[in-house]
């Protein structure tokens, strides 16, 4: 299943993208049932790239929720184009998902 | 502004009324045990308890529980569901419901309508066992009898299942029935019983909370009314960074005044779920939802 689901909206020259992430950004510091320390798993980039370009990019930690939401906007892209975003957690695993500006 | 009530004597009166109906008319109404127009006359008094303290919200509006009452928060979640939290568990329930058991057979072999726009109908009096059975309990009962071990109740599967059913049953109003049968009319007079009776060391009743104080604050939160409650189940809860069924609210809200929690879907909480869900015939399944 798609970890990242992504929308993107034109509005004039601005695009409006707006992404929920499914990760469960484990701090490391919680305890699980059995008392055993719940070992950090988290993001560390997540990267949206427009037409093979990046438009943002954040570096993540622990402090970040759970299944994380994000919202952002940028200049200098059309309605059609395709968006992609990328994360890369601390376990080294990885997903993209990508969406059409609509 | 949403937040705004009718003046607060009036209310308190409404409430007096409501109350004497709803706690003194059983007693006088026992002999009539089969008939269903007390509940039917119950459900009216405690529904128009609601809409005179509420006069500004729109009927439909209550399965969207404190959204419905508050302003701010409407906005706020306005936001949220551009993006809503419980879309992953939508999917997870809808793969999980198509997925078949390890005999072949499917969820949807156990539901009337393949299990689809069906959530309004629960929970449901079951004349076979005499108790009441609710959709969680469905689910799980349709497990067992194929060969599967059954679902935990409150969080994970069994709430992503419900959610998709929700989904399907969205905007379908609430439409439960309580045959003619005395048990039946028993197991909606002690879930009435639980909602009004004061427990734990906070002395709280549903009611108090859900009846008086809907609408209100308690900290950080608005007290949802308890008209259409159930209808935004399961829910996405912030708080909890997941999703929860009835299960796990009525267990949190039992800790929550400090009174020990029943087991899951014990008799009393399905009772609970009974009397709850009739007295908010006619409100539309809103469900899955989110809330703080």
């Amino acid at each position: 299943m798609p970890t990242i689901r992504m929308k993107a909206a034109a509005n004039g020259d601005v695009v409006e993208v707006q992404a929920l992430v499914q990760h469960p950004m484990d701090s490391g510091f919680v305890k699980d049932s059995a008392g055993n320390i719940i070992s950090a798993h988290h993001i560390e980039t997540l990267v949206f790239e427009c037409n093979g370009k990046p438009v943002f990019s954040a570096f993540w930690g622990p402090a970040v929720s759970k299944d994380p939401y994000l919202k952002f906007a940028f200049k200098g892209a059309a309605k059609g184009d395709s968006i992609s975003a990328t994360w890369i957690d601390n376990f080294g695993k990885t997903d993209t998902g990508t969406a059409k500006i609509a | 502004m949403m937040t705004s009530r009718p003046p607060k004597r009036m209310a308190i009166a409404i409430a007096a009324i409501a109350a004497l109906r709803l706690m003194g008319a059983a007693p006088l109404f026992a002999a009539d045990a089969a008939s269903a127009s007390r509940p039917d006359a119950e459900r009216k008094a405690f529904q128009s308890f609601f809409f005179a303290k509420f006069p500004k919200v729109e009927k439909d509006d209550f399965g969207n529980g404190p959204y419905a009452v508050n302003a701010g928060m409407r906005k706020q979640w306005e936001e949220i569901m551009q993006f809503p939290p419980y879309d992953f568990a939508l999917d997870e329930g809808q793969q999980a419901w198509e997925k078949p058991f390890a005999n072949g057979r499917k969820y949807a072999d156990c539901f009337e309508n393949g299990g689809l726009g069906i959530r309004q109908t629960y929970p449901r009096f079951d004349a076979k066992t005499g108790q009441v059975e609710t959709l969680d309990g469905a689910i799980n009962r349709c497990r067992v009898e194929n060969g599967e071990a059954p679902l935990a109740w409150e969080t994970g599967t069994m709430a992503s299942i419900i959610a998709y059913l929700a989904q399907t049953s969205r905007g379908k109003p609430f439409d439960i029935s309580i045959p003619d049968d005395p048990r039946a009319l028993a197991a909606y007079d002690r879930g009435k019983e639980f909602f009004y009776s004061r427990k734990g060391q906070l002395g709280f009743s549903c009611a108090s909370c859900h009846v008086v104080a809907s609408g209100e604050r308690l900290r950080g939160d608005i007290l949802a009314p308890a008209l259409g409650i159930l209808a935004s189940f399961p829910i996405y809860r912030s708080d909890w960074g997941s999703m929860g069924t009835v299960s796990r609210r009525f267990t949190s809200c039992s800790a929550q005044t400090r009174a020990v929690p029943l087991a899951d879907q014990d008799e009393s909480y399905r009772d609970l779920e009974y009397f709850l869900s009739y007295m908010s015939n006619g409100i539309p399944i809103t469900g899955p939802g989110t809330r703080p």
